[in-house]
Parts: structure tokens; C-alpha cells; sequence
């Protein structure tokens, strides 16, 4: 039942960016006679200063990501961490997926691979592992992207407040697994 | 706080890097990323062109404002600081429904979008609003309806078990980043200092 769900919502996603594509000019057009081509130039010429101006934000976030995960921190503070997670139920293996999550799209998506492929689909780690992918979000890059984008500098609470969310995103998947599939 | 998390992984970087002998890594991490940050933002101008295109049309036929009324009085209680008829609303709301659905893609413009407007309503340019906090935090912890393909394609038929666990997780995390941004905005360190801060 829930399998037959899941499948159509997923079918259904592909045609949500065409219909967008060609419904909103639609309506446009047809109901409220916009110029529907001049209008979507006119709107297309932010993109190219907006996408320009956030490149020093993304440099400064992502070099240093690089080099944290480069120099092998992360794997230090696994071993550091991995007897007081246990403490509290949570295991060990989805550790550095969650340490990941926040900084790196790409590289917590190869720690989710890895699980998977290592644990198999159908184990309780996998499950807890793609929950945590699917319910958190590379904060990090978010943040610096989005108020890269307007100058914005001084972000106050933004990201006390993106990574306690987070936090609370990884805690949940593991708990919800564990009691659902556990 | 970010000035001392980035300066703090650079640093802890070169140092466990001197230690573990992966100095060479950190180093070429460094150069690599740069070029890898140019590159995801100058792939991003046509897919930003592309959307904000189509975001215009939608502003001029009048879609978005009637998008933003409808959830009016779910917005007023989130963004109180932000005018109604204002036309960050619609972005917001447009970015949040884009999330739920898992359009990535879509999201971004119509999120930098949403910042750009906002900060038409900042009086301190520099320093971020409640309402982007808000708005951040919203945005990084979206419901997320629609799986990522990348974990349905991993995770086979055990998707439709995620499916739920996902949906669950994320309304927590949601609920927090509410609760933590309304709790923290009040707090005093996070107060707004106006004028000419350093």
C-alpha cells in the first residue's frame, strides 16, 4: 500500500518542473495577456549577477570544508565521539554521515552510498542512514550562499539555529528507525 | 559564530594535517574547492536565469500574490516583521513549497530570491533580519514530501519505509527550527547592535 504511494509520488515529481515550466506562461498568457516573453528575460537577467555575486561565499565555505575533511579531522573526531554515541543509542556507523551532512552534499551522499552498499538496503543502519539524508540539509552551504547573496555578513542566530535543527533531524532518524524498524 | 566555525576548520584542518601527514591533501583540498566553488556558482547562472524567468511571469500575471494570500496566516506568525502584501512573502512560499516537493533545483532561485527582498526590508545591511533567520532555518529544515532520487535509486524498495521515517524526522527538525530561532532571536547576543559596528 504505502510502496504503491511512495511509487506515484515519485512518478508524479517528474512532471511538477515541466508543468511549472509551461502553466505558468499559460496562465499568464492566455488570462492575464502578460508579455510572457519579454517578462521572462527581463526576469532571467538576475540570474547571472545573482549567481556571480555569491562566488566569493562559496570559495570561503568550501575551501575550508576541503580542508577539514582533507586532513582527516573528521575521521579523529569519530573516534573521539564514537564511545559517548554509543551511550545514548546511537550507533556508531551513521556517525560520519551525520558529522558530513551539514558540510558537504556530495561527500555525505558517498557516505550514504558506502553504508548501503556495506549494510545492504533492508539493514536498520542503511534505513537510519537515507532518513538522515532525506531530513537534514547541507546547512553550511545554505547559509553561506544565501546571505553571500545579499552581502549579508553578520548572520546572528541563522546558524545556531540551522544546526540545532539538524541536530534534532539526525536524533529523530536514528530514534524513529530504531523504534519503527528496530 | 561562522567567522569562528570557518576559521576554525582551517585551522584544525592544517593542524591534524601536519600531524597526520595529509598536509599534501589539505593543501590541494584548498586549491581544488576553489575552483569547485566557481564552478557550482557559474553552473547555477542558467538554472537561476531559467527560474527567475519564469518567476516573473508569475509575478506580472499575478500567481504569486495570490499563492502568498492563501497562506497568509500561516506567514503572519512566521515572518511578523514583514509587510503582507510584500512580495517576499510569495518567494518564501514559493521556495518552501519547492522543498517539500524536492525541487532542488527550483528552490535556490526562488530562496535567493526571497533573500534579495528581504533585505530590501533591512535597515542594517550587513546584519541579518529575524525574518531570514526565519527564513534559513525554514528553508534548511524543510518537510521534504518527495524523497531525493538519489535515495530512492540507493535504497530500492525499501524507499517506501523512508518514506515515512523521512517525512517524520524532518517535521521534528522543522518544529525545532521554529522553536530555536524564535527562542534565539530574543536572546542577547544575538541582539541587533545598530549603527556603526565593527
Amino acid at each position: 500500500m504505502i510502496g504503491l504511494f511512495v511509487g506515484s509520488f515519485n512518478e508524479f515529481s517528474k512532471y511538477i518542473i515541466p508543468f511549472l515550466l509551461v502553466g505558468i506562461p499559460f496562465y499568464g498568457l492566455v488570462f492575464k495577456k502578460v508579455k510572457v516573453y519579454e517578462s521572462f528575460v527581463e526576469g532571467a537577467k538576475d540570474g547571472f549577477t545573482i549567481a556571480v555575486r555569491i562566488i566569493p561565499y562559496l570559495v570561503a565555505i568550501l575551501v575550508a570544508i576541503g580542508m577539514f575533511r582533507a586532513s582527516g579531522a573528521l575521521d579523529l573526531s569519530l573516534n573521539f565521539l564514537s564511545p559517548v554515541l554509543t551511550l545514548i543509542g546511537f550507533p556508531p556507523e551513521n556517525l560520519p554521515l551525520a558529522l558530513m551532512r551539514p558540510l558537504s552534499g556530495s561527500g555525505s551522499l558517498g557516505l550514504l552510498t558506502d553504508l548501503i552498499n556495506v549494510h545492504g538496503p533492508d539493514s536498520l543502519i542503511a534505513k537510519i542512514g537515507a532518513t538522515m539524508f532525506g531530513s537534514t540539509e547541507t546547512t553550511f552551504y545554505v547559509l553561506a550562499v544565501y546571505f553571500g547573496s545579499v552581502g549579508v555578513r553578520k548572520t546572528r542566530h541563522a546558524l545556531a539555529a540551522g544546526l540545532f535543527a539538524d541536530a534534532v533531524g539526525v536524533l529523530s532518524a536514528v530514534y524513529i528507525c530504531q523504534f519503527i524498524f528496530g | 559564530m561562522l567567522n569562528y566555525i570557518w576559521f576554525g576548520m582551517m585551522f584544525i584542518g592544517v593542524v591534524v594535517g601536519t600531524y597526520t601527514g595529509n598536509i599534501d591533501a589539505v593543501t590541494q583540498a584548498a586549491i581544488d574547492m576553489a575552483k569547485v566553488a566557481v564552478n557550482l556558482a557559474i553552473g547555477l547562472i542558467g538554472i537561476m536565469a531559467l527560474w527567475l524567468g519564469i518567476m516573473k511571469i508569475a509575478e506580472e500575471s499575478g500567481l504569486i500574490r495570490i499563492i502568498a494570500k492563501g497562506l497568509r496566516p500561516l506567514t503572519i506568525r512566521l515572518f511578523p516583521d514583514v509587510p503582507e502584501d510584500h512580495p517576499a512573502i510569495g518567494s518564501i512560499v514559493l521556495n518552501m513549497a519547492a522543498n517539500i516537493l524536492g525541487l532542488g533545483n527550483a528552490a535556490t532561485p526562488l530562496g535567493l530570491k526571497a533573500m534579495e527582498e528581504l533585505q530590501e526590508l533591512n535597515p542594517n545591511k550587513e546584519t541579518a533580519t529575524n525574518a531570514m533567520a526565519m527564513f534559513l532555518a525554514l528553508n534548511t529544515s524543510s518537510v521534504q514530501l518527495i524523497l531525493p532520487a538519489t535515495v530512492v535509486a540507493l535504497m530500492g524498495s525499501y524507499s517506501s519505509q523512508i518514506f515515512i521515517t523521512t517525512i517524520i524526522a524532518t517535521a521534528m527538525s522543522t518544529v525545532a527550527a521554529v522553536v530555536a530561532v524564535k527562542f534565539l532571536e530574543k536572546r542577547k547576543r544575538f541582539t541587533i547592535i545598530d549603527g556603526s559596528q565593527s
